[in-house]
């Protein structure tokens, strides 16, 4: 059983080395794959300091959606068979990756998420996000008729099923809202788990609140989009 | 009698054509330009040209879009030949870079490849 942990990293020099750690230690027979998204800080330099670990570099930045597609192609490549996604900036707790793994292995699902709005424990991101957070919440569960509490959140599991589907053609960023809904429409079971989150521990989000809403826009446009031509077929 | 006199504007847009089909022809020529992408151009000279010739075609469909203002529908014609060439472009863009993205990723992959053999004891 081939287990990769995938760390997308844009510029987290500060977090990166104990996140990597933290991940070691929870999941010590997971390959620890980090995809250094073009930072501009010395993540580079301390990557290939460590050992251990699988660095891939992009040579730009290419957002969220294009340093997971690569560690996609990374596991698909290798053969693993289940894929756990921690970001670099520390938010994901490692802690409970081997908890969203289980309903994997027992095949009850092909895509766990963390959510951190079953329990509302642990950091609820800010108040500014959360109204499209909730928004896009609202549009999936409407829409799938199943009920996804967070759909943005980023801490998820992967069986090698889901991950052969999305790496065909997935989105370049902000892909996790349109990650539920291609697997939902190819008949994949997701299922949410609660997690407490942290707060971000150093380096800065990637996406500001003016960005988030372009981002929201764009992401509602993807859904429409293959709401309309997916109910065609 | 000719209800069109050619005036001085004809002929510059019919030189201004000719100027541009021949431009693109050099270009193609140097290598410059791909002919995919000259294709559309092309087509759209000819509709200057042919616009710029015959003046009465411009009336014909003012009169079928019933366009009170003749230069209107010029105006018209031209916009949306530039929608249509921007469009094209837009296209291009989307594919180059889902392209560039793909080979960026295939590079990381690669040169982690070559580091993992690097480290071998040989």
């Amino acid at each position: 059983m081939k287990i990769l942990a995938l760390i997308p990293a844009y510029n987290e020099e500060k977090t990166i080395l104990h996140v990597i750690e933290e991940t070691q230690r929870y999941l010590p027979d997971a390959d620890i794959c980090i995809i250094n998204d073009g930072s501009q800080d010395n993540t580079r330099a301390i990557l290939s300091r460590q050992k251990g670990i699988i660095a891939l570099h992009h040579p730009y930045n290419m957002g969220i959606g294009g340093a997971i597609r690569t560690g996609f192609r990374y596991f698909i490549k290798n053969g693993y068979d289940y894929l756990v996604r921690v970001d670099g900036d520390g938010q994901h707790p490692p802690s409970l990756a081997k908890m969203l793994l289980e309903p994997l292995q027992q095949k009850n699902a092909d895509l766990v998420i963390g959510s951190r709005f079953i329990k509302r424990e642990g950091y609820q991101s800010s108040l500014g996000r959360r109204g499209g957070i909730k928004l896009l919440n609202i549009l999936t569960t409407f829409l799938l008729k199943e009920k996804i509490t967070d759909n943005t959140s980023g801490f998820r599991a992967y069986s090698r099923e889901a991950v052969n589907l999305l790496a065909e053609d997935y989105p370049f960023d902000y892909p996790e809202p349109i990650e539920v809904y291609l697997l939902h429409r190819k008949g994949l079971k997701i299922k949410e788990l609660s997690v407490k989150m942290r707060q971000r521990k150093g380096g800065t989000t990637s996406i500001g609140l003016l960005h988030s809403y372009y981002y929201l826009i764009k992401v509602l446009l993807t859904i429409l989009v293959n709401f309309i031509y997916g109910g065609k077929k | 009698m000719n209800p069109y006199p050619i005036g001085p504007i004809q002929i510059l847009s019919i030189l201004f054509s000719f100027f541009l089909l021949v431009l693109i022809v050099f270009l193609i020529r140097k290598k410059k330009i791909r002919e995919e992408y000259a294709i559309l151009w092309i087509a759209i000279f000819f509709v200057f040209l042919i616009l710029s010739l015959f003046r009465g075609i411009i009336d014909k469909i003012s009169l079928l879009l019933g366009i009170q203002y003749q230069p209107a529908s010029l105006f018209l014609i031209l916009i949306a030949c530039t929608f249509l060439l921007m469009f094209h472009f837009s296209l291009v863009i989307s594919d180059l870079k889902k392209k560039i993205n793909a080979m960026a990723s295939a590079l990381a992959i690669l040169e982690e490849g070559l580091s993992q053999k690097k480290d071998l004891p040989s």
